[in-house]
């Protein structure tokens, strides 16, 4: 045979590829940066500072990426079945009722020990059962579920506008809110807890849904690839006439599925409601439903990669904020452009740069 | 034949062609010079890289290294317009026709002589009615594409290569969705076409058709032309075994099969496929332990449905299927996993489509199907015990390589059927079902699976062939059934059988003694 290399490692592409394509977005970045008469070289250094240069950055950068993680798991299970779940921000926003109406009809009289978990699980439910519908359309009647779910976006939407506005708002009180819950029903924050153990944290939101968000990319993993389940929804993901031939029901699986996606992207009302905002409210999703699909493209639908994607799509956040603020000529529609090559190179363009790469990996190797 | 003076030049002459793909050398400074006026046959095993030499020529692909000449001048053929524009035409496998227009339309297309049609169909009806008259390619010009058999439908494509001013004319694999009597009016035609100065390149595994049709043959191996033969002065053997690269056994050793207890009985089964169209009409038959039981037929007569019907992957429509001693019928109908259990195997016509799922491991690919036993696990997949199983069926059937961990796709077509025929054999299962068992299977490995195939058989199970390599059917079965329009059309035992006999059959004559029958105008 030949003296190259044969085959370039498996590992080349799943790591350096996504590296190649954040520079690309960078250095395109760049250009728009000097463009507008500012220097890239600060700029980048604001970024990268104001997402991890002190605690309260890295706090609110793991905060966003919480969010990121729910969603892009939510995606990432639909896509392994073979769908394309976009409607994570429908179903985070219902799963967000979930956890408020538990909160608001129990927190008087339940302790946080109880309520919490019961929170969680309701939020859950709420999120599957949001995407159950649509999935059920697609494995049933064969409606086009990008079509579906999109629609459940705007429901979920009009739903909350009218529950808060007409149900659960406090009464004589201007803005659409329901009351605050008791302190029993909060998620404590993580610099609460390292506080108490004697570490100084800067007050940031980041809370324990982080941690429930990394057991659930364990959990999704394993639930993928080592259970039944798991075997069933790759296959009808990958080979719908091969699963009818290993006697695996389609349509169940399609439905159990996004009950699961449903319900992963319901967890955002756990980061949100319970550990952040503590009252239920319109609009708390902001976005995370939609970023998630991003998040999950470019983590390659694997958990592992979701959470370095979650973490990448969080700096962008939370360091982007900052640069606005330092850099008054950077306005917060510049941050959400570079947020947007980023999405573009590593999204839409994923496989551009990957013969190139490829190609000097095999010519560096030999 | 018709050969000119060596004086004259070539039709065409490839010459060092080189092309890789990737890590693969698929055309190792491959030169080949065809006489105008010859049908020159290409044989060779999958992956030999017969296919790309002919994409090269056709300008599908873009050689790394290497010349075209073409009527004794360099081209250069950056694209299937330039091979066209050079008389270069190809009629390929799958047709490249539009269902939904009729054959004048189709013919028309690409040259249709400005932007309204009716002076181009003016034209193409004149030329067409001349070399329908000149080649005995007749087809009526009105009919819809989508409605007609496959035999004309490939007519139509090379009558649209003729339009286009084909002087080579690239065949590739024409025969494997037709008749015996279809492919004796293909060669017709052929012989025809070499009569007036065509050059015919034919792509082909089937070296019966090469004795029959071509002047000359080059046989590939590992991306060259390791011989070239006067097909008068070669045999089949030796030609099995320049592609190779060792002696085969064409013909498959067996002995007289011992029927035992019938293990399936079927019973006025009819079937409709998904869209609810009825595919397998009416039919009854049995089979019993020990036996092989083939199932002639040219494709889409109804026995993908019906092997799909007993596999329990579409519901019987009427009638009753007695496996051993469960019945299953409109009423009770049962999942591919109970059958599976009741000790039904099922090797599918499409192994990628339906028998794998190309982006698995190995190991996960070697339990669909059996996901659910009891061996893997309880409530999780024991990963372990898969490796282990797929190692050992890998062993078994000597599949390569041996490497669990590797993903489906990256074997060779060979030796993903042997995983699949693995899987579906380790069980030792009562009834196996199978469809198209060395499709795109190199010689090697068809022997094998052949020998695997009579080895189940003597030790007690009861085998249904589905297969339209008619060779096959008629070598490894005991009793051969014909299908044609979803029903069984005629039974004969195999040791009677003739070609000649199951192709009128499955051209739906329904009787096979009228020889006389006209088998130039079946279809």
């Amino acid at each position: 045979m030949t003296s190259s290399p044969a085959t370039v490692p498996r590992w080349v592409p799943a790591t350096l590829v996504p590296l190649a394509n954040i520079l690309l977005a960078f250095a395109l970045s760049a250009v728009v940066i000097v463009l507008i008469g500012e220097s890239p070289w600060q700029a980048l250094k604001l970024l990268v500072l104001g997402a991890f240069g002190n605690s309260e950055a890295v706090g609110y950068t793991l905060y966003y990426a919480t969010n990121l993680i729910f969603t892009g798991l939510a995606v990432a299970v639909a896509f392994h079945a073979g769908l394309f779940n976009i409607g994570g921000e429908g179903q985070a926003y219902i799963g967000g009722l979930g956890v408020g109406l538990v909160c608001l009809a129990l927190d008087d009289t339940l302790p946080g020990i109880v309520l919490i978990p019961l929170c969680v699980l309701s939020g859950a439910l709420f999120g599957a059962a949001w995407a159950i519908v649509p999935a059920y359309l697609q494995a049933t009647r064969g409606s086009h579920i990008v079509i579906t779910t999109i629609m459940f976006n705007f429901i979920a939407s009009a739903l909350m506008v009218y529950l808060l506005v007409n149900v659960l708002i406090d009464p004589g009180q201007m803005s659409p809110e329901t009351r605050e819950f008791r302190a029993s029903a909060a998620l404590p924050y993580v610099h609460e807890l390292l506080r108490a153990a004697g570490v100084p944290l800067a007050t940031s939101p980041l809370n324990l849904a982080f941690v429930l968000a990394l057991l659930c990319c364990g959990g999704v993993w394993f639930v993928l690839w080592r259970t039944r389940l798991g075997y069933a929804i790759r296959t009808v993901g990958f080979n719908p006439s091969a699963a009818i031939y290993a006697g695996i029901d389609p349509a169940r699986t399609v439905i159990l599925a996004m009950s699961i996606s449903g319900a992963l992207a319901g967890l955002v009302g756990v980061n949100e409601i319970l550990g952040v905002q503590r009252r239920l409210l319109l609009d708390f999703v902001a976005g995370y439903g939609f970023t998630g699909i991003a998040v999950s493209l470019m983590g390659r639908n694997h958990p592992l990669g979701i959470i370095l994607a979650a973490l990448l799509f969080g700096a962008l956040f939370q360091g982007g904020a900052e640069l606005s603020f330092e850099m008054p000529t950077i306005t917060r529609e510049m941050v959400v452009v570079i947020q947007g090559l980023t999405i573009l190179f590593c999204g839409a363009l994923e496989f551009m740069t990957r013969p190139y790469v490829e190609n000097l990996y095999r010519r560096l190797a030999s | 034949m018709s050969r000119r003076g060596t004086t004259a030049p070539a039709a065409v002459e490839l010459r060092a062609i080189d092309k890789r793909f990737g890590s693969v050398h698929a055309n190792r400074n491959v030169s080949l010079s065809v006489p105008a006026g010859t049908v020159h046959a290409i044989v060779g095993e999958n992956g030999a890289g017969k296919s790309t030499l002919m994409r090269i020529l056709y300008g599908y692909y873009r050689a790394d290294a290497g010349e075209i000449h073409v009527g004794g001048a360099a081209r250069q053929i950056r694209s299937t317009q330039d091979a066209i524009r050079a008389g270069i035409e190809m009629v390929h496998q799958h047709f490249m026709l539009v269902d939904t227009f009729t054959v004048l339309e189709n013919v028309m297309l690409g040259a249709e002589h400005g932007a309204l049609l009716k002076r181009g169909a003016r034209r193409a009806r004149a030329e067409l009615t001349r070399l329908a008259s000149e080649y005995g390619l007749r087809v009526d010009l009105e009919a819809t594409v989508g409605e007609l058999p496959v035999g004309v439908q490939q007519r139509i494509e090379i009558l649209k290569a003729l339009y286009r001013g084909a002087q080579v004319l690239i065949l590739d694999e024409p025969t494997g969705v037709l008749t015996p009597q279809e492919t004796e009016l293909l060669f017709r035609v052929l012989k025809a076409l070499r009569g007036r100065g065509v050059t015919v390149l034919l792509i082909t595994h089937k070296l019966g058709e090469v004795m029959a049709i071509s002047d000359e043959v080059s046989v590939m191996r590992d991306g060259r032309i390791v011989a070239r033969r006067h097909t008068a002065t070669t045999t089949e053997e030796e030609l099995a075994e320049l592609m190779v690269g060792r002696k085969v056994l064409l013909r498959v050793d067996k002995g007289p099969a011992r029927p035992g207890a019938t293990v399936l009985r079927v019973e006025g089964v009819s079937v409709r496929d998904r869209r609810g169209a009825e595919r397998v009409r009416d039919v009854s038959f049995e089979l019993r332990a020990g036996e092989i039981v083939g199932v002639a037929g040219v494709a889409g007569n109804g026995q993908t449905e019906l092997l799909e019907a007993l596999a329990g992957m579409l519901p019987v429509a009427s009638g009753r299927i007695e496996l051993l001693d469960t019945i299953i019928d409109q009423s009770a109908p049962r999942s591919p996993r109970e059958l599976r259990r009741l000790g039904l195997a099922h090797v599918p016509e499409d192994r990628l489509r339906t028998g794998l799922v190309p982006q698995f491991d190995a190991a996960d690919a070697a339990v669909l199907g059996y996901q659910g036993e009891r061996a893997y696990g309880h409530l999780l997949l024991d990963r372990r015990a898969l490796v282990a199983d797929c190692l050992a069926m890998m062993t078994a059937f000597d599949v390569r390589p041996i490497d669990p961990l590797l993903s489906v796709s990256s074997f060779s077509g060979g030796n993903q059927q042997k995983l699949v025929l693995a899987r579906e054999m380790h069980r030792a299962p009562r009834l196996l079902l199978v469809g198209q068992p060395t499709r795109g299977v190199d010689i090697g490995a068809i022997e094998y699976i052949h020998n695997r195939l009579i080895a189940m058989r003597d030790s007690g199970g009861a085998v249904l062939l589905v297969s339209v390599e008619l060779d096959e059917i008629m070598s490894l079965s005991d009793r051969i059934m014909v299908m044609s329009g979803g029903c069984i059309v005629g039974e004969v035992p195999a040791s009677e059988a003739t070609e000649r006999q199951l192709g009128m059959l499955m051209a739906g004559i329904s009787s096979a003694r009228t020889e006389s029958a006209q088998i130039g105008t079946a279809h």
